[in-house]
């Protein structure tokens, strides 16, 4: 037996070292950032060009009360206290939020982005369910947070932000109060998780995020509420904690927050988002007119059927320019006829990348796929440029202004897409020749233009723009995005190449715009 | 004797679709309560398919009109070797080719992964009228071309190396016999091609975390020196992981568990006793987040000395 016992010592033990010495933990690219020092806090960005906010004043804030008064050294006091109290989780969230609220919200609204980006499954008849807001919990749960749907809530929510940071700096410069951390010297003591700057801390900018990120977010993701608010709490406790604010400043920043965010509210009801999703008869108008043409219409390759995503999101308001240079200017010609023989060839070229993909392909395809369960490509350049943007050491109103110019050049890129690909309603490769398979799965409207290529297009426009040392990255990647979509079997050369050229058009309208924002 | 599946099998077989690793049959292999002598080497092919058009989301048992029937076929060679008379070494690696039957989605073949395995026997003594054997079995996985496991159901394998322990026990009454091992697997994370990927939460990294695998084998029937024929279960859990959520499409690191039954043959020549036939099928009665296969192989197997000794090849765990 002898025999017996050093063999289940050897099984135990072995187990053991496998259980001990092989930590399966992984680490996001974003999990360990230093605290955002801001090169500069560009304290005159209270005069920047606001986006739909007609003043920065348009909201009053009050007058915040002195220093010296009693009721501010009690607020000095709930921040010792915060800060004496603390627990290992709350520095933990300090550290986490200190990399940059822009940023971090940012990640967040990529998240749910990602988790409900699940197309609704059939009903018995064959016919789909539309998602509602009225009963988001309701299967299928509201939104189903598509490539468009995902472009115009990252458009909003970054755009909105960028309106109340403008509001909030300009606040901060009128009333002038140092932040805690400048006032009392035990809180400055144990400020040491965060980078101190000379920005005034009135009203507190994380507040004026909080505020206005969530008022917006819970209307895109009614089902999150709870866990909105619970980041808001998270980022309050961690803010006035880590001695950047107190509880005056909170309030105040949180309130003009939320103001700004009824603005925006009130432009997305307005914007023809709710007639984007369209009705049956609509949707067989859009095959007709294409027959009237004598062009082949698109047909969904799902079985059953499925509804075309948003064929109307192509009539929702721009924020860079109006909805007439969509369809005068910005939209380009038609693709080559369904009966072409240009279309005949290309067909033939993506049958050709299709047939025997090489890993190299594949690699290709899925890096930049962004499809069903993921933040969509929208959402893939705001990682791009997030995780560029962390290296430049933007202040926070700085940080959001990059990202509205990013993120409404995605949104208007995603409206003329889709006022085109329903224009035009022209099949995809696999609709034409049926061989075709795909190594990523074929997105439920039509191909020209290419959604990929006009997005990346967009983007790698703006972001050259705003950090002109990585432009020729950034145009490498939206071509690289761009040819995947051709190597993936999903579309055909004219799609990507006339996608990234008007892509790249109305990137150019926010260059136009960030050249005289003023904060160039 | 069929060893291919291994630490393998428990990944591919449950993979969501691929499940074409049945829990195999008979004969030497990393399941099974026999040893190949000292000297001998015995090496073979075997052939498997499998389908499926049920599978578990979840725990919702659905079918998908956009995948069809999703199919799978196995190549595989497999061999085991005795080092000594109680200690075995095995490998198998297979090629694997799936493809769905309707959709658009692309069909994916390659080579998957090398599996190798150790089997010790400790201890075998008589208890009663029949004999007890107790095994000790490593093994470890490793995936030995660079197909991608973010392609499922249609991937070929879930690309982590893995290493497995295993306990297994024997008794042996007459012609009759059962056996039943319990197996630990630990598998490494592994890189996807996509820099972001949401499973409860957005991971924003290519690398994903694998949860390890529990997995339990019985099997009990008929064995003498030219025929074995044996019922099997088995089951596999994943200890972690997460289910496929509403029409969402599957993932590397899904909490896969399935519960198994089959049954399998081995034949072995009487006039030439160094050839052997093997056969078996296997059906998943319950699962999560993995298809609901069918699945048949059959496999032809040559055993001989390698000394050159040219005596009858013995399989027997008691020679």
């Amino acid at each position: 037996m002898k025999k017996i016992s050093a063999f289940f010592l050897i099984v135990v033990t072995g187990l053991m070292i496998i259980q001990s010495s092989c930590s399966k933990n992984i680490e996001g690219r974003t999990d360990n950032l230093p605290a955002l020092s801001p090169a500069n806090i560009d304290l005159e960005a209270g005069k920047w060009k606001l986006v739909t906010l007609s003043r920065p004043d348009s909201f009053a804030v009050a007058a915040p009360a002195a220093i010296t008064l009693p009721g501010y050294i009690g607020e000095l006091n709930e921040v010792k206290g915060l800060q004496f109290n603390m627990t290992e989780a709350q520095k933990d969230k300090i550290k986490y939020w200190s990399a940059g609220t822009v940023l971090r919200w940012n990640e967040i609204i990529r998240e749910l982005v990602a988790k409900h980006n699940l197309p609704p499954y059939q009903n018995e008849d064959g016919t789909y369910p539309i998602p509602s807001s009225a009963n988001p919990f309701n299967y299928p749960e509201f939104p189903f947070s598509n490539p468009p749907f995902a472009a115009r809530a990252y458009a909003y929510i970054s755009a909105a932000q960028y309106d109340a940071l403008v509001a909030c700096w300009h606040y901060k410069k009128l009333y002038n109060r140092a932040a805690p951390y400048k006032v009392d010297s035990t809180i400055n003591a144990n400020a040491t998780m965060i980078a101190k700057t000379d920005l005034p801390s009135y009203p507190s900018e994380q507040a004026v995020l909080a505020g206005v990120t969530a008022e917006l977010m819970k209307a895109f993701f009614p089902t999150e509420i709870a866990f909105i608010n619970q980041k808001v709490d998270e980022l309050q406790t961690a803010t006035m904690g880590s001695g950047a604010c107190t509880r005056s400043d909170w309030t105040a920043g949180e309130t003009l927050g939320r103001q700004i965010a009824s603005v925006f509210s009130g432009r997305g009801r307005g914007d023809n988002t709710s007639k984007a999703v369209g009705s049956q008869p609509q949707w067989d108008s859009l095959a007709t007119s294409c027959e009237a043409r004598g062009e082949a219409p698109w047909i969904s390759l799902e079985t059953p059927h499925r509804n075309p995503m948003l064929p109307f999101f192509g009539n929702v308001k721009p924020f860079l320019f109006d909805s007439l240079t969509v369809v005068n200017v910005l939209r380009p010609g038609p693709p080559p006829s369904t009966n072409s023989e240009q279309m005949k060839q290309e067909t033939e070229e993506v049958a050709g990348y299709a047939k025997n993909p090489t890993r190299a392909d594949i690699d290709l395809v899925h890096f930049w796929a962004d499809g069903v369960g993921t933040y969509t490509p929208p959402g893939h350049w705001n990682a791009i440029a997030a995780e560029d943007f962390i290296g430049q050491h933007y202040s926070e109103v700085r940080w959001a202004r990059n990202m509205a110019l990013l993120n409404m050049s995605l949104m208007d890129a995603a409206i003329v897409c889709w006022n085109t690909k329903y224009f035009y309603f022209n099949p995809r490769p696999t609709q034409m020749d049926p061989s075709i398979k795909t190594v990523t799965g074929i997105p439920n409207f039509p191909a020209y233009i290419s959604g990929h290529s006009t997005f990346s297009g967009a983007a790698a426009e703006i972001l050259g723009h705003i950090i002109p040392s990585r432009a020729a990255d950034y145009n490498q990647m939206a071509n690289d995005a761009s040819r995947s979509r051709m190597v993936s079997g999903i579309h055909y050369r004219s799609d990507c190449e006339v996608g990234l050229e008007t892509g790249k058009k109305v990137g150019d309208y926010a260059i136009q715009r960030a050249m005289t924002d003023g904060a160039e | 004797m069929k060893i291919f599946k291994g630490v393998k099998q428990y990944v591919l077989m449950a993979i969501l679709f691929s499940a074409l690793h049945p829990l195999h049959a008979s004969a030497q292999t990393d399941q099974d309560a026999i040893m190949m002598s000292k000297n001998y080497f015995c090496g073979g092919a075997m052939y498997g398919y499998s389908s499926w058009k049920n599978y578990w989301e979840g725990t919702l048992k659905r079918d998908n009109e956009n995948l069809g029937t999703v199919s799978s076929q196995m190549i595989g060679v497999m061999g085991n070797y005795g080092i000594k008379n109680n200690l075995n070494v095995l490998f198998s690696v297979p090629w694997i080719s799936n493809k769905a039957s309707a959709g658009t989605l692309h069909k994916m073949n390659g080579v998957q992964d090398l599996s190798l395995w150790v089997k010790w026997m400790p201890y075998s003594k008589s208890i009663g009228k029949g004999t007890l054997s107790i095994f000790g079995l490593g093994g470890v996985s490793l995936p030995v071309s660079d197909y991608t496991p973010d392609f499922l159901p249609l991937s070929i394998g879930l690309h982590s190396k893995s290493f497995s322990g295993r306990v297994m026990v024997d008794y042996e009454l007459g012609k009759f016999f059962a056996t039943g091992s319990g197996t630990y697997t630990y598998r490494d994370n592994i890189n996807i091609d996509r820099t972001a990927y949401y499973t409860t939460e957005l991971h924003l990294t290519n690398e994903v975390e694998m949860p390890d695998v529990a997995s339990f084998n019985f099997r009990t029937g008929y064995r003498s020196g030219h025929l074995i024929a044996e019922a099997i279960v088995s089951n596999m859990t994943t200890l972690g992981g997460f289910d496929i959520r509403r029409n969402d499409m599957p993932f590397a690191s899904n909490k896969m568990n399935a519960t198994t039954v089959g049954a399998g043959f081995k034949y072995t020549f009487k006039n030439i006793h160094e050839l052997s036939l093997v056969g078996n099928g296997n059906y998943v009665v319950a699962g999560r987040n993995v298809g609901q296969s069918t699945s048949v192989s059959a496999g032809v197997f040559y055993a001989f000395n390698v000394t050159g000794a040219n005596k009858k090849a013995k399989t027997d765990k008691k020679n």
